[in-house]
């Protein structure tokens, strides 16, 4: 880009927005320019989804004024922003399983044409942009990256000036990655202005032009972030140096836990079957286990924790048979299990950190004799994972809910690590979780195979795998890769085993330019 | 016993007139449901809209006015629930129940000096020539405007449900209320109209009881019949033409046990009278066995409080 001259499209001054004990937004002004690739960068909780809210209408600032295009802009609603030509890709989806891929678009459309004229637009973008989709199928049979590509084909039908995208690589393969930021290219030569919201610095650095770094509700600085290294963005960003894990063990010991031929369906509407799973895990190592959101995560932890059950000698403990144990008798012989949801899955909502420490540790910690439920026990494990694991709450007779994310994920890894698992399985530990929180429970993690545990890490978060664990295996469509050692996996190695990329349209080597390597090619 | 006693005609006719209440009120909770609310007080705003139309027809002397008044009555009682549970977010199944019992309490005391009155009669629509049809012409062309009423609304929600804009904007508030909120739909609005449209139908459901069906006022007289609706559209799917089935067969079940008691067969009265209850129930069980995909039709957000947080 020939630097930042032109007249800014979008410009926001002295942005305000209090909620009630916290500033999400203080004194925020940036501007962006057409043909822009504009990166938001922050942790979690620094104000970025606040900010884009407010400039997608779904949000009123306390103070402070907008201009889009020269004009005042003060959308009330995001009809108003879609009216002014922004539109948003959500980092949640904001999507509806129960409808189809047309259906979904015309909901967020103004004006949508009648249903057959829509799902022949559907098709031209998708095919424009590299993005293929059919109209009829049902959103809750898409892969996370399809469902993505229904959001932007969403909104690049309203031929917006300013396309709002909320970490939108969390959930993607690197292959889909590739092809999203082409997509996202084209649409920069076209005259677009991209405001991109992530944490993750080399994807910054990639893709876009300038960068507003955001922390605690203010402003810290702005950039080209392709003239910084990802050291100096981080610390701009976070503010202080960053804890990395030490080391991981290297010598694993005996198999722990195997797995052999596990095929299950899924309870679930929308669910997925696993099918044929094999696996052994060793005491002393972390097995990674990565894939996109939706390719049987959820299905694997409920037969690893005995939420469904499958034949006795499909899942076996050292040589005890377990397969048709339910969670109480796995948690009684050592395998405990923490799953994705913290609140309502893992934990209890309405009830206290004392009573969901008993739910999980009442066998395993004595807490229960003659069926009364002994509390002073149950009360000192709760305070023990508290004090241990720096859970940051008043009292361990606060309720699950009042805890932030990162607080109540610490208690819920700290919970079960206290009981001494010999097989522990957890399901995206740090999803949306800061930096720090994150770093803390993959140290935790560590410390656990150190001490003779077998781990299991279910994970979307690949950087967290390589990270962390010795061996790493993908799910795709319910089925197991064979793991492998992570030491010399290289990218695009991990991308094959994750899969699910082989019907876009844009090849791998044209989106990489700096990795492939031409056959012909010789070094100068 | 007498089997021959039974005419099939007047059977069917019987049916489609005793199943109309039921349908009407089945497709305005299916309205509701869809919507993503879950309304127990489909029993108090029918017998609501049955004492109002009927005081209503009563007073004025016109049927027409009656139904306008049940309907006006019962959709005000359905707001009283909304405002309730969508505005100032109580729970649902709980303030439904209550709309129930104090639908049955109030209509009892509304109905006191109406007890043995017979209403203006509500004539059947006679139409030339069809009505005067052998067979068909009684079964089919010589109904209260109602049954036909009914069975339009069927047509009209399933068209609505699956063709237009404003549908598909309810059916995605039933499906999540946080995305429909994110992409700028007004849930509450949505909400608050899908539940005075279930209450005008379950009070027209009613009036149809107490100026067409019986025609009386009696205390307590809906019997049950919004508790069946209620069943009718969750066995049912959330399906129109389930519903439609699910309440003819309820209806028809109804109208045949009583011929065949009224025939005196030999099987003990109070199996035949529940029979209609457990034939429906079964027979909607049987159909929408495929769990999976009847949890894809149930609006997601069924029951569930929402609160616009920003």
């Amino acid at each position: 880009m020939a630097g930042r001259v032109s007249t800014p499209l979008l410009e926001v001054q002295g942005l305000r927005k209090a909620y009630p004990g916290v500033v999400a937004n203080d004194d925020v002004s940036f501007s962006a320019r057409r043909g822009e690739v504009h990166a938001l960068l922050g942790e979690n909780g620094a104000g970025k989804s606040t900010l884009v809210k407010t400039v997608y209408g779904l949000l009123r600032p306390d103070d402070g004024r907008m201009q889009l295009d020269g004009r005042v802009y003060a959308p009330a609603s995001p009809h108003d922003a879609r009216q002014a030509g922004v539109a948003m890709v959500f980092q949640h989806f904001s999507l509806f399983e129960a409808l189809d891929v047309a259906e979904n678009v015309a909901l967020g459309m103004e004006v949508p044409p009648p249903m057959r004229e829509l799902a022949t637009r559907i098709r031209d973008v998708s095919e424009t942009y590299g993005l293929p989709l059919d109209p009829n199928r049902l959103v809750g049979t898409l892969s996370a990256g399809e469902r993505q590509r229904v959001e932007i084909i969403r909104c690049l039908l309203q031929d917006p000036q300013v396309l709002i995208m909320d970490e939108p690589t969390s959930v993607l393969t690197p292959q889909e990655v590739a092809i999203l930021f082409e997509t996202l290219k084209r649409l920069r030569a076209e005259g677009k202005l991209i405001l991109y919201i992530s944490h993750k610095l080399e994807e910054i650095r990639a893709l876009c032009d300038w960068a507003t770094i955001l922390r605690h509700g203010k402003v810290t600085g702005s950039c080209d972030p392709r003239q910084k290294s990802a050291r100096e963005l981080a610390e701009t960003m976070v503010g202080s140096e960053l804890a990395l894990p030490a080391a991981r063990t290297q010598d694993p010991g005996e198999v722990a836990l195997s797995i052999a031929g596990l095929t299950a369906a899924s309870g679930a509407a929308f669910g997925t079957e696993l099918k044929d799973i094999s696996l052994e895990v060793r005491r002393g190592e972390i097995l990674g286990i990565g894939g996109v959101a939706g390719n049987g995560q959820d299905e694997l932890l409920a037969a690893f924790s005995g939420e469904s059950r499958s034949a006795p000698d499909s899942i076996l403990l050292g040589d005890i048979p377990i397969g048709a144990l339910g969670p109480n008798e796995r948690r009684a012989l050592g395998v405990l299990a923490a799953p994705e949801e913290r609140l309502g899955h893992a934990t209890a909502p309405d009830m206290s950190l004392i009573e969901n420490a008993a739910l999980s540790g009442r066998r395993r910690m004595g807490m229960v004799s003659r069926g009364f439920v002994n509390w002073g026990k149950a009360r000192a494990h709760a305070e023990r994972v508290i004090e241990q694991f720096d859970v940051r709450v008043p009292a361990a007779g606060s309720v699950a809910r009042s805890l932030s994310g990162g607080n109540l994920q610490k208690f819920v890894i700290g919970r079960e690590i206290l009981q001494r698992p010999d097989v522990l399985v957890v399901n995206q530990p740090t999803w949306g979780l800061d930096a720090a929180a994150a770093a803390a429970i993959r140290q935790s993690l560590l410390d656990l195979a150190g001490q003779g545990a077998a781990v299991i890490v279910i994970s979307q978060d690949l950087d967290e795998l390589m990270e962390i664990s010795t061996r790493f295996s993908a799910l795709n469509e319910g089925r197991l890769s064979k793991p492998r050692d992570t030491a010399g996996l290289t990218l695009e190695e991990i991308g094959l085993m994750l899969g699910g990329a082989h019907d876009l349209e844009i090849a791998q080597g044209a989106s990489r330019p700096d990795r492939a390597v031409g056959p012909g090619e010789s070094a100068p | 016993m007498d089997l021959g006693s039974i005419n099939p005609d007047l059977l069917v006719a019987a049916l489609l007139l005793a199943s109309t209440p039921i349908l009407l009120s089945a497709m305005g909770e299916l309205v509701v449901e869809k919507s993503g609310v879950l309304n127990l007080g489909v029993e108090g705003m029918m017998i609501v809209g049955a004492v109002a139309g009927f005081i209503a027809a009563v007073e004025s002397g016109s049927p027409a006015l009656g139904f306008l008044a049940a309907a006006a009555a019962a959709a005000a009682l359905a707001l009283l629930f909304g405002v309730l549970t969508q505005v100032l977010l109580s729970n649902q199944v709980a303030t439904g129940l209550g709309l129930t019992l104090f639908g049955l309490g109030i209509s009892s005391l509304m109905g006191q000096g109406y007890v043995g009155i017979r209403p203006p009669a509500s004539p059947r629509l006679e139409l030339p020539v069809l009505s005067d049809l052998p067979i068909l012409g009684p079964v089919l062309f010589s109904q209260h405007a109602l049954v036909y009423l009914s069975l339009a609304l069927v047509v009209g929600v399933w068209w609505y449900l699956r063709s237009t804009r404003s549908g598909l904007v309810l059916r995605a508030v039933g499906e999540s209320h946080e995305a429909a909120h994110a992409l700028g739909y007004s849930v509450l609005g949505t909400r608050l109209a899908a539940i005075a449209f279930g209450g005008a139908l379950a009070g027209l459901g009613g009036a149809c009881l107490s100026l067409v069906i019986v025609p009386q006022w009696t205390e307590g007289m809906t019997a049950g019949r919004g508790w069946i609706a209620l069943a009718i559209v969750v066995f049912g799917s959330w399906r129109a033409w389930r519903v439609l089935l699910g309440a003819y067969l309820f209806g028809g079940v109804s109208v045949l046990q009583l011929n065949l008691q009224a025939a005196g067969i030999a099987i003990p009265v109070e199996l035949l009278s529940m029979s209609p209850y457990l034939i429906t129930i079964l027979v909607l069980v049987i159909i929408s066995s495929d769990k999976r995909r009847a949890q894809a039709n149930a609006p997601n957000s069924l029951g569930r409080t929402f609160h616009a947080s920003g």
